[in-house]
C-alpha cells in the first residue's frame, strides 16, 4: 500500500496528531523509565549526579525525539526503510573497519563528539525494511522459496557483520527479531521448523567443537555457557555474576529490603549494578512486589503494541510495529533471564531502565516510529 | 501498485493469526520468567537472604616458595623453613586495642612492642594484614588458632622463611633475604602486589638480591569465604603459586666449609677458581656472619656488635676489597715486559739492594740485594729492583694494559654485591683522578704492586688462572637454574707467547718448590698435585672501596691495623692447571708465612676434594697439619660422593 492508499483526509494533520497518539504506551514508557530512576539513584547510593541525573536528562531528549518522530507520517519511514537500512549496514562496515574496541568487543563508531553504536539502529533500521518488503510483496509469494531467500539475507547481511565485532548477543537477538516479523507476516511454519531442527543441531556442533582446531566460539563465551549451566561450580571466576545476582535476587523476597537497603548492591558484591544487572537490585530492595510490577508494567506495553498492531490495517505499520515490539519484548526477557540464571549471561540492559544512553534512545525512537505508525493508521 | 480491499482483509487476518500464536508464546516466556521470579523470591528466599548476609569474599595472596640455592652437588645452602605467624586486619578487628590485648595473653608482647604494632596496624590500610608476630612456638599458634572467635581480624598462618642451613659458609656470597621495607618498594617500579603481603622476603643483598626475579617466582591466590567476623568458612578455590627457580651455584658446599673454618677469625678472603671451566667453587670472605639472623630481624645489639667489629665481618672483602696486591702483581709487570719485548727470559738486572730514580732511593725487601737476577729468579726471591728496572723500560700503560688482560682493573660480572673493579693506573686514569702528570716513580711502584694499584681477591685468583691457563678465564657463580645448565663458554686465548708464559709459571714454580724459594716451606710434595704461586706482602691500606663510598670508619689506634696485609696466588697442579687460589689476610703480616700456608690447604683440599693425605705435605708441616685438623668441625662428606662425577 503506497501512501496514496491511504484516505489522507481522514489522517489527523498538524498539531491534532496529539490526541491521536498511543497515551497509554507514553505513560506506561514513562513509568518503567521513572522506575529505572529510582533504581540508578539507589544503586549510585543516594549520588543522584552519578547515574539518575544523566540518565533523565537523556529521556528528556529521548521523549522529545520520540513525539518528534511520532509526528512524521508512517510513510515516510516507509519510503526511507530501504536507504536507512544500506545506511546501517554501511556504518557496521565501517564499525568493524575502524571502530572503538571497548569491553572485548569492538561496537563504537566515533564520529566527532557523537558515539554511535551502529548494531543497535540496525534493529530499528531492519525491522522496517523487512516490514516494507512484506507490505510490497502479495501475500501469496510470502512463502514461496525464492521470497523466502532475501528476508533471510537481508536479515544475516547484518547479523554476520555484528557477529564480527564480536557480539553474539546483538546477533541472537537480530534473528530473533527479524524472525518475529517474518512469523507475522505469514511464512510457513515449515520453515521456522526447519531452522530450528537447525540451530538444535549446530548448537551441538559448537559444543562439540570446543577445544579442537575447529572451535566456533571464543573460549569466554564457551565460559560463559558453562557458567550457564554450573554457577556454582566457579564462584568467582565467570560464574560470580551470576552467583551473586540470584543471591541478590532471592533475598529479596516478598517485599524486598527497602529502598536503597540492597546490601548486596551496596557492599558492591554486585557487578554492573547500574545497567544489566539492576534487576537484581529491584527484586533485592522492592521484592517480588517490585520486580512483578516491572514485568507488568512490560507486559502491558507489549499488549498495547500488540493491539495496536493488530488495530491497524496497513501492513507496513502492522508489522513494523510488531517488530519493535520484539525486540522490547526479547530485551527484557533476555536481561531477566539471564539474571535470574535461565540464561548464559551476554550482557544486554534491561529497557528503559538500564544506565546507558544509546540503549534508551533506540527504544524511545522505536516508540515513536510506533505512535506515528498508530496515529496514521487508517481509519 | 493498488492493494484490493480483499487483499488488505486477508493480511490483516493472517497477520491476527500470527500475532495471537506470537502473543501466546511470549506469554508463555513471561510466565516462565514470573514463575522463576516467584520461586526464587518468595519459595527460596530464606536461603538467599542467608547467603546474602554472610556473603563475604576474599581474595587472599599465597606467596610462592623462594627458589632453593644448591651448591654444585645439590648441598641446600638456601632452603626454606616453616614459620608460624599471626597477622591482623584492622577492617575485621573492629576495636583493635581489645584485640591486641587479648592477643598479648597468648603472645609475650612488652608495653614498647605493642605500642609499636599499634601505630603500625593504623598506620597501614584497613585491609592490609600487618604481621604481629612471626615464628611462634607451635604451642602459641595453636592457642590463637584456638581462640580465634574472640579474635576478629587475626589470622594465623603457617608460611615458609627462609633459611640457610650451612649458616656463615655463605654468608656473603650469598647475602640474605629480609622483609620488604617502604624503602624496597619505593625503588621497584610497579611493584608485584606479592611484595606487599607482611611476611614477604626480598634479597637484600647479595646473590639472594642479584637473583631476585628468578628467586621470586609467582603468587597464587585463594579465594576464601569468610563470615561477618571474618572467619573463613571455606576456600573457594586455590590456585599454587610457581615456586621460584632453583638456583644451581658453581660452589662446593664442603670445599667453602674448610675455607670458612681455615680462615677462621682472621679479616680474610680466599678464592678458588675452577681453571678449566671458570666456576668458583669457593669464595669466602672472613669473619663470617650468621644471615638467618638477618632474616629474623637482628637484634640492634647484633647488628651493633657487626658494624663495630674491627674485622669488618659484613663487608664482602672478596669481590668489594680492594688491597694493594704487592709482590702477587710481578707476573703483571714481567708478562708486560716480556711480550713487549724489552725484555726476554734471560735478560738479567743487578740487584744492589735498592735502585736509584730521580734522586730517590727506592729499595729492594732484601737489604743485601739479589745480585745479577733474571725473570725466574726474580719471582723466585721476589726481587723488588728487578721490577723498577723493568717498569722504566716498559712503561707503565704497558703495565696497566697486561693488568686489564689479565682479569685486574676490570669488573668481572656476577651475582654478587658491591663488585670492585679495582685499579690498574696509567697515565690517563691518574691525569683524569688526580689531575696529575704520571711520575716515573708511580711506575716502580706500581710494578711491585703498591702505589696506585688495587686488586679484589677475585681478581688476582681470575689473574693466576689466566697465568695458568693463557686463556680467558672468566669467573662464574651460577651453574644451573631450574635445571637449565648454563653453558660454559670455550674461553678466548689471551693471545701470549706460549714461552713467556712458561717462563712465568716457571717463576712460581721455583716460588715454592726451589731450594730458595720464598714460599717453599707451603709447598706440596705430592708430584700429582705440584704448586705453583707467589707470595705478597702489602703495605697498610686499610680502606676497601666500598668502605670509602660509605665513609671511612677509623680506628688506627689498634697495632693490629698497622700490619701489612699478607697475600698469596697459586695454582695447581702444575702440569695441567686446574684451580687458581687467592688469599689475602688483612694485616696478616708475610705473605709467605700467613697467607701461602691457607692457600696450600685451601688448593689441597680442594684437589683431593676432602681433606688430603698427609703425604701431601713436607714433613716438618704434618704434625701441624693434623693438629689443626682436629680442631676443625668440617661438613661430613656427602653418601653420594662417589656417584658424582668428578668433572
Amino acid at each position: 500500500m503506497s501512501y496514496l492508499d491511504y484516505t489522507v483526509e481522514r489522517v489527523p494533520t498538524g498539531w491534532r496528531k496529539i490526541f491521536y497518539l498511543n497515551w497509554p504506551l507514553v505513560f506506561l514508557v514513562t513509568a518503567v523509565s521513572c522506575i529505572g530512576f529510582l533504581m540508578l539513584y539507589s544503586v549510585s547510593g543516594g549520588d543522584i549526579d552519578r547515574w539518575a541525573m544523566p540518565q533523565m536528562e537523556r529521556f528528556a531528549a529521548g521523549m522529545a525525539i520520540m513525539f518528534a518522530l511520532a509526528f512524521v507520517p508512517i510513510w515516510f519511514w516507509r519510503s526511507i526503510s530501504v536507504v536507512s537500512y544500506v545506511t546501517c549496514v554501511l556504518l557496521l562496515v565501517a564499525v568493524e573497519l575502524m571502530g572503538h574496541v571497548g569491553m572485548g568487543a569492538q561496537r563504537w563508531l566515533i564520529i566527532g563528539p557523537i558515539r554511535i553504536q551502529p548494531s543497535e539502529l540496525t534493529k530499528i533500521a531492519f525491522v522496517m525494511t523487512l516490514a516494507a518488503y512484506y507490505d510490497w510483496l502479495p501475500v501469496e509469494k510470502v512463502s514461496r522459496p525464492l521470497w523466502v531467500l532475501i528476508p533471510v539475507l537481508l536479515i544475516l547481511t547484518p547479523t554476520a557483520l555484528v557477529l564480527m565485532q564480536p557480539d553474539l548477543g546483538t546477533s541472537i537477538m537480530l534473528i530473533a527479531g527479524g524472525g518475529i516479523v517474518m512469523f507475522v507476516a505469514g511464512v510457513s511454519l515449515w520453515y521456522f521448523g526447519a531452522v530450528i531442527a537447525i540451530v538444535v543441531a549446530l548448537i551441538t556442533a559448537v559444543m562439540e567443537s570446543r577445544g579442537t582446531d575447529w572451535q566456533l566460539l571464543h573460549e569466554y563465551q564457551f565460559r560463559r555457557i558453562d557458567t550457564f549451566l554450573d554457577p556454582g561450580s566457579d564462584p568467582l571466576g565467570a560464574g560470580y555474576n551470576i552467583m551473586q545476582a540470584q543471591i541478590a535476587l532471592g533475598s529479596g523476597g516478598w517485599s524486598g529490603r527497602g529502598f536503597m537497603q540492597g546490601t548486596q548492591s551496596r557492599l558492591n558484591f554486585l557487578p554492573e549494578k547500574h545497567t544489566d544487572f539492576i534487576f537484581t537490585s529491584l527484586a533485592e530492595e522492592f521484592g517480588f512486589v517490585g520486580a512483578g510490577t516491572l514485568l507488568m508494567l512490560y507486559v502491558l506495553i507489549l499488549g498495547f503494541c500488540l493491539h495496536s498492531a493488530l488495530t491497524n490495517r496497513d501492513r507496513f505499520a502492522s508489522l513494523m510495529t510488531i517488530g519493535i515490539a520484539g525486540t522490547f519484548f526479547l530485551y527484557f526477557s533476555i536481561n531477566m533471564a539471564t539474571v535470574m540464571g535461565m540464561l548464559p549471561a551476554k550482557g544486554s540492559p534491561l529497557p528503559l531502565v538500564s544506565y546507558g544512553g544509546t540503549s534508551l534512545m533506540i527504544l524511545l525512537m522505536g516508540f515513536g516510529i510506533l505512535q506515528s505508525a498508530h496515529v496514521h493508521r487508517p481509519r | 501498485m493498488r492493494k484490493s480491499q480483499k487483499e488488505i482483509a486477508e493480511s490483516s487476518r493472517s497477520i491476527s493469526r500470527r500475532v495471537l500464536m506470537l502473543g501466546v508464546i511470549q506469554a508463555a516466556v513471561i510466565s516462565t520468567l514470573g514463575l522463576k521470579l516467584r520461586s526464587m523470591q518468595l519459595e527460596h528466599a530464606d536461603e538467599y537472604r542467608l547467603l546474602s548476609d554472610g556473603n563475604s569474599i576474599k581474595i587472599r595472596l599465597l606467596p610462592p616458595a623462594r627458589g632453593l640455592i644448591l651448591d654444585r652437588n645439590g648441598t641446600v645452602i638456601a632452603g626454606n623453613e616453616q614459620n608460624y605467624r599471626v597477622t591482623l586486619t584492622r577492617e575485621d578487628a573492629g576495636d583493635i586495642s581489645t584485640v591486641v590485648a587479648r592477643l598479648r595473653r597468648i603472645i609475650p608482647m612488652n608495653d614498647r612492642q605493642a605500642a609499636d604494632l599499634m601505630a603500625e596496624i593504623r598506620r597501614r590500610s584497613a585491609v592490609t594484614p600487618v604481621m604481629v608476630a612471626d615464628r611462634l612456638t607451635w604451642q602459641e599458634f595453636s592457642s590463637i588458632a584456638l581462640n580465634a572467635p574472640a579474635l576478629p581480624g587475626v589470622t594465623p598462618e603457617s608460611g615458609l622463611s627462609r633459611s640457610y642451613p650451612r649458616g656463615g659458609d655463605f654468608s656473603h656470597v650469598l647475602g640474605y633475604v629480609g622483609p620488604v621495607s617502604d624503602y624496597d618498594l619505593s625503588k621497584i617500579e610497579n611493584p608485584d602486589p606479592v611484595l606487599r603481603l607482611p611476611e614477604f622476603q626480598l634479597g637484600k643483598i647479595g646473590m639472594e638480591a642479584k637473583l631476585e626475579e628468578p628467586l621470586r617466582g609467582k603468587a597464587g591466590n585463594r579465594r576464601v569465604e569468610v563470615n561477618s567476623a571474618g572467619r573463613e568458612m571455606r576456600e573457594l578455590s586455590r590456585q599454587e603459586g610457581q615456586q621460584g627457580a632453583t638456583v644451581q651455584t658453581t660452589l662446593d658446599a664442603r670445599l667453602q666449609n674448610f675455607v670458612a673454618q681455615r680462615l677462621g677469625q682472621e679479616s680474610a678472603a680466599a678464592v678458588v677458581i675452577d681453571i678449566t671451566n671458570g666456576d668458583i667453587v669457593a669464595i669466602n670472605s672472613s669473619p663470617v656472619f650468621d644471615p638467618n639472623k638477618f632474616v629474623r630481624g637482628i637484634s640492634s645489639g647484633d647488628y651493633k656488635e657487626l658494624m663495630q667489629h674491627d674485622h669488618r665481618p659484613l663487608a664482602d672483602k672478596t669481590v668489594q676489597g680492594a688491597y694493594p696486591p704487592g709482590s702477587t702483581f710481578k707476573m703483571v709487570t714481567l708478562l708486560a715486559g716480556l711480550e713487549a719485548g724489552v725484555i726476554n727470559p734471560g735478560s738479567r738486572f743487578f740487584c744492589p739492594g735498592y735502585t736509584q730514580v730521580a734522586g730517590r732511593k727506592f729499595h729492594c725487601w732484601s737489604k743485601g740485594g739479589h745480585g745479577t737476577v733474571d725473570a725466574i729468579r726474580s719471582l723466585e726471591h721476589s726481587c723488588d729492583v728487578y721490577y723498577y728496572e723493568l717498569a722504566q723500560k716498559v712503561g707503565i700503560d704497558r703495565i696497566a694494559a697486561m693488568a686489564r688482560r689479565l682479569g685486574i682493573g676490570v669488573r668481572h660480572d656476577l651475582p654478587m654485591s658491591a663488585i670492585t673493579e679495582g685499579i690498574a693506573p696509567d697515565r690517563a686514569w691518574k691525569m683524569a683522578r688526580y689531575q696529575q702528570e704520571w711520575q716515573v716513580g708511580d711506575s716502580l711502584n706500581a710494578s711491585i704492586g703498591q702505589g696506585y694499584v688495587l686488586a679484589s681477591p677475585l681478581q688476582l685468583a681470575v689473574m693466576v688462572a689466566r697465568v695458568a691457563s693463557g686463556k680467558e678465564v672468566i669467573p662464574r657463580l651460577v651453574r644451573a637454574i631450574d635445571g637449565v645448565v648454563q653453558p660454559v663458554p670455550e674461553f678466548v686465548d689471551l693471545g701470549l707467547n706460549p714461552l713467556n708464559l712458561r717462563t712465568a709459571r716457571g717463576g712460581m714454580d721455583a716460588v715454592m718448590n726451589s731450594s730458595h724459594g720464598t714460599a717453599r716451606r707451603a709447598r706440596i710434595v705430592a708430584p700429582e698435585w705440584q704448586m705453583a704461586g707467589k707470595t705478597g706482602t702489602s703495605q697498610v691500606r686499610n680502606i676497601t672501596a666500598a668502605e670509602r663510598a660509605r665513609g671511612v670508619i677509623s680506628n688506627d689506634q689498634l697495632p693490629w691495623n698497622r700490619r701489612d696485609h699478607a697475600l698469596f696466588v697459586c695454582f695447581a697442579p702444575y702440569e695441567m692447571p686446574r684451580y687458581a687460589v687467592s688469599v689475602v689476610v688483612e694485616h696478616g703480616g708475610g705473605g709467605s708465612a700467613v697467607a701461602a700456608p691457607i692457600a696450600r690447604d685451601i688448593l689441597l683440599f680442594a684437589l683431593a676434594d676432602g681433606l688430603p693425605p698427609l703425604s701431601a705435605y713436607p714433613d716438618g708441616e704434618r704434625a701441624k697439619v693434623e693438629e689443626m685438623w682436629s680442631k676443625m668441625n668440617l661438613m661430613p662428606e656427602p653418601p653420594n660422593k662417589t656417584a658424582r662425577a668428578k668433572a
